[in-house]
């Protein structure tokens, strides 16, 4: 009978519109994204061997070496007002802001994400007393208690990463409670707790992997706003103390060597840290955009 | 063009630019509606019936839209006319209802603020003479305590109440003719009702032309003078109302009847349920864009496809085997 | 009772599969209270569907969510089998959950759409641990099959990638995968266009057929309704107005507002007496109903009698039940 025939047109051609619908997700992440992630491991990877590699000593100068020295044979990026090599205290500059960015970030969702998906998913009195507690703490300046803290408590690359880690909880808070409600009132939300799933089944089996693109892009952004933030506690010399070297301390260093007479000017020593923040940010910014993007294609096809 | 007509479109074709090729939405469409008449336009999701009257408003956006053919209204040609021309048109002349009220209204402007607008705007009226024509016409559409519901939002409304809202701002302006674009999917059934009433009410007062697009065979039965039945873009039948329930030609029009559940059929009645999906708009088959789901497809159905061709005065369908020819005549229950 | 041994005779079996007596399910909209079922009681027989119909706010969809104990009921019993639910503890509730389930009315957001379809119907066995992981992805196959879904070309597939029909398929394989005795619908053909849902009635009729299925039918379209149930049941604003089999109700209606939804009803004729608004107004609100008789506010035959006194369901024939002090006499 025709019907027979019917059907398998329909399947073959279902066959073909589901491969053609699948294809659209896969062109969109771009040769810009993953240059990016490049940047992002390069920096990572060189930054946690930097041990191995053979470096300069970051701390202490070599006398031998022109002092300010651009870049040149010897001195990659040339040396500072001490003597010392500024790319290898590049490298070993790379450790601070990545240990207090991600460690920052990843204390934030701890703390903050976590609880967000639990209060979102169950509602309530508690969830109404969060929510309200985060909006507490967010209206407080966070840069101004970090730095009130970190005078009092003390500069270690622990300690800072904790406190900015924590201030950054709030925020985190927001951001998976949002997107945790958007998931948590659908059906099949409702469907799951009908079948009888615990809700810890349903809050990593089913809500999880919703938020997860949001959770990953909103998690880069913060990494890249801490790794600024610790950038300006180091101009108020409340990062990790010298001689150990991070960007930010680099900076701080460096603004005084803009200026002033020959042979005690080294823009070098501002250029090159700036310009290494700038972009690891600009590939952390780029990273979290193109996935946002890309997990965000349409979900339906009616 | 008879001195009466009030809208011609004439090989009306549309298409979207995708990133994954041309979506040919309506497909060579024709139709006339005389004035004070109603015309019918149905289809299931993906028939074209909601892009063709937008393009017919000229709603659509223009970058990525290609439009052909001719619409004319009194005579003037509108489609792919400047927006500025249109705008001379739009809620004086022609007047869209939408579907879904809720975000048809706009949630943060009072009800009072959005039916005045037409009428300051294009009536050039004063305040408070738009206000009162604006509370005249909450009173036309059956909205009870005007004066209170003016200053209401749209969310402190029933669906229903946002519907005759809707009503009141398209035809604040007195317009010729009204599309309805599914005004009333998504209501109860007896606010459904209350809203067709109202509609036919206010079109026989107005002596307005109206264009019902809907899938819902029911809403189209006793409402309309003439119908038109759409399928993958294209008009597959074409009929005045009585002629099309009692003697379709298309099986798609056959189909798309028996698969409807009918009060008057005892419980556990099997339907007759259309099998397989609704076509790619994509890629449009060749021959007829039914024939692969169609119970009477033939060879020919296959290759070729079928122009609308009118058999009967008024009546034309488009299917090289129609029902009233190769069979005897369906009786709808 | 003896209506209910005589709509059991016509029906095969005495035993009552779920019982439901005097529920109430109130919610908090911050400080006011909202009855939105406010004392309904029925049964449902094995094998049979009793379809739920009324207008939006009728309380329809919150009884069905109740019955599966996905909504808490705020007073009254709900009796599966032999089991009172709302007596139960969390546990025991839980495994009762494997022999009642749910349908939804939005088909895309019925389902994860991150998961790939053959995982979505396997989750009801991952969840309870039923059989081996290859016995699970056999009858997560099986099913899938049987709602005419191709589980090798398509079971790897995400929602997103299907139609609203073809989703609606997949629910109901992940619904049946535990072969649960008790099948809730709450709209479930709302959302689709005419032809779609005739494809998923038909489907529907088959399964209960195969799996002995009963199935509670909540939905607002009367002819779709009609259609699917063995009896039916009318709501208003949290009540029960009427219960009858579906012949009956729909040609001989005791209720003044089951004649209004009729009269209201659009049909595909022509020669259809033009249907005309036999309600007019809107429902009042939920959270200040009228006292008595919840209708007769819209009600054509109201009298002082309905303001004063609630009309409770009596029999006025076998099978038929009314809530009205005025029915409408044959």
């Amino acid at each position: 009978m025709s019907s027979v025939i019917t059907d398998d047109i329909a399947e073959i051609k279902q066959e073909i519109d589901a491969e053609e619908a699948a294809d659209p997700t896969k062109k969109k992440l771009g040769v810009l994204f993953w240059i990016c992630v490049g940047w992002i491991v390069l920096v990572a990877v060189t930054a946690t061997i930097a041990n191995l590699l053979p470096l300069p000593n970051p701390d202490l100068g070599n006398y031998n070496s022109v002092q300010n020295g651009g870049p040149g044979w010897g001195h990659l990026l040339g040396t500072d007002d001490l003597y010392r090599d500024i790319f290898s205290r590049l490298i070993y500059g790379a450790r601070v802001s990545l240990v207090v960015g991600f460690g920052g970030a990843l204390i934030g969702l701890v703390v903050g994400g976590i609880p967000a998906m639990i209060s979102a998913y169950r509602r309530g009195r508690i969830d109404t007393a969060l929510n309200t507690g985060s909006y507490v703490v967010l209206a407080f300046p966070a840069i101004v208690a970090v730095i009130a803290i970190v005078s009092f408590w003390g500069k270690s690359l622990f300690k800072i990463t904790l406190v900015i880690g924590l201030f950054a909880a709030p925020l985190i808070f927001r951001v998976v409670r949002a997107s945790t409600l958007s998931y948590a009132t659908r059906d099949f939300v409702l469907a799951a707790k009908a079948l009888g799933a615990s809700d810890t089944r349903i809050l990593t089996r089913e809500i999880l992997p919703n938020i997860m693109p949001t959770i990953v892009s909103f998690g880069l952004i913060a990494v890249a706003t801490i790794i600024v933030l610790e950038g300006s506690l180091a101009f108020l010399g409340l990062s990790v103390s010298p001689p150990t070297p991070s960007w930010g301390n680099m900076l701080n260093e460096g603004s005084s060597l803009l200026t002033g007479a020959k042979g005690q000017t080294n823009p070098w020593l501002v250029i090159f840290p700036a310009g290494a923040m700038f972009l690891l940010l600009i590939s952390l910014n780029v990273v979290a955009d193109k996935l946002r993007a890309y997990f965000d294609v349409s979900e339906i096809k009616l | 063009m008879s001195p009466g007509t009030l809208l011609e479109v004439e090989d009306l074709h549309v298409s979207f630019a995708t990133s994954r090729g041309s979506v040919q939405a309506v497909q060579g469409v024709s139709l006339s509606l005389d004035q004070g008449k109603t015309l019918g336009i149905v289809g299931e999701s993906g028939s074209g019936k909601t892009v063709l009257s937008r393009a017919i408003m000229g709603l659509l956006p223009r970058s990525s839209t290609t439009q052909t053919g001719s619409v004319r209204y009194n005579g003037t040609e509108i489609l792919n006319a400047p927006n500025d021309d249109l705008r001379k048109l739009w809620s004086t002349h022609i007047a869209m209802v939408f579907q879904d009220p809720m975000t048809s209204l706009n949630p943060v402007l009072r009800i009072g603020n959005q039916i005045t607008e037409p009428l300051k705007i294009h009536l050039k009226l004063s305040k408070g003479e738009a206000k009162e024509t604006a509370l005249s016409l909450l009173m036309q559409v059956g909205i009870p305590s005007p004066v209170e519901r003016y200053q209401a939002y749209p969310a402190q409304l029933s669906g229903g109440m946002r519907q005759r809202v809707m009503i009141a701002i398209a035809l604040a302006c007195a317009p010729r003719l009204l599309m309805a674009d599914e005004p009333t999917t998504g209501l109860d059934v007896t606010v459904q009702a209350q809203i067709l009433d109202l509609l036919g009410q206010l079109q026989h007062d107005r002596d307005m032309a109206m264009i019902l697009v809907t899938h819902d065979l029911g809403v189209v039965a006793t409402r309309t003078d003439e119908i038109i039945v759409m399928y993958s873009g294209n008009v597959v039948e074409r009929a005045p109302t009585n002629v099309l329930f009692k003697s379709m030609a298309m099986p798609y029009t056959e189909a798309l009847l028996k698969s409807t559940p009918r009060l008057a059929n005892p419980s556990h009645t099997r339907l007759t349920a259309i099998e397989g999906r609704p076509p790619d708009l994509l890629h449009p088959p060749a021959g007829c864009p039914f024939s692969p789901r169609c119970p009477y497809a033939q060879e020919k159905c296959h290759r070729e496809k079928p122009p609308l061709v009118e058999a009967a005065p008024g009546h034309s369908y488009a299917c090289w085997f129609p029902l009233t020819a190769a069979r005897p005549q369906e009786v709808t229950a | 009772m003896t209506d209910t041994a005589v709509e059991a005779e016509a029906v095969g079996t005495t035993e009552p599969l779920l019982s439901v007596e005097d529920l109430h399910v109130s919610f908090h909209k911050g400080s006011q209270t909202v009855q939105a079922v406010a004392g309904i009681t029925f049964t449902l027989r094995r094998g049979e569907t009793l379809g739920l119909v009324g207008e939006s706010g009728c309380g329809k969809s919150t009884t069905g969510r109740a019955i599966v104990q996905v909504e808490p009921a705020t007073s009254g019993k709900i009796r599966f089998g032999d089991t009172e639910l709302t007596a139960l503890g969390r546990g025991d509730l839980r495994t009762l959950r494997t022999q009642v389930q749910m349908i939804f009315q939005d088909p895309i957001s019925s389902l994860n759409p991150r998961r790939r379809v053959n995982d979505i119907v396997a989750e009801p066995l991952n969840i309870w641990r039923i059989g081996t992981k290859e016995e699970r992805r056999e009858s997560a196959n099986a099913m899938l099959d049987q709602v005419g879904i191709d589980p090798f070309l398509l079971g790897g597939r995400r929602p997103r990638e299907f139609s609203g029909g073809q989703c609606q398929r997949i629910s109901i394989a992940r619904a049946l995968v535990l072969k649960p005795k008790l099948l809730v619908c709450d709209e479930i053909v709302s959302a689709l266009d005419v032809s779609v849902q005739a494809q998923i009635l038909n489907l529907l009729e088959d399964l209960k057929q195969e799996y002995n299925l009963t199935i509670l039918f909540i939905a607002h379209d009367l002819a779709v309704v009609k259609n699917v149930s063995d009896r039916v049941a009318v709501m208003y604003l949290g009540r029960l107005c009427e219960i009858a089999p579906s012949d009956v109700l729909y040609e001989a209606p005791a209720h003044h507002y089951t004649a209004a939804l009729l009269a209201s009803a659009v049909e595909p004729d022509p020669e259809a007496s033009r249907s005309s608004a036999a309600l007019l107004g809107e429902p009042p609100s939920p959270i200040n109903p009228p006292s008595g008789c919840r209708f007769r506010t819209r009600c054509p035959r109201a009298e002082t009698r309905c303001a004063e006194e609630v009309p409770e369901m009596r029999q006025i024939a076998p099978g038929h039940q009314v809530a009205c002090h005025f029915p409408i006499s044959s």
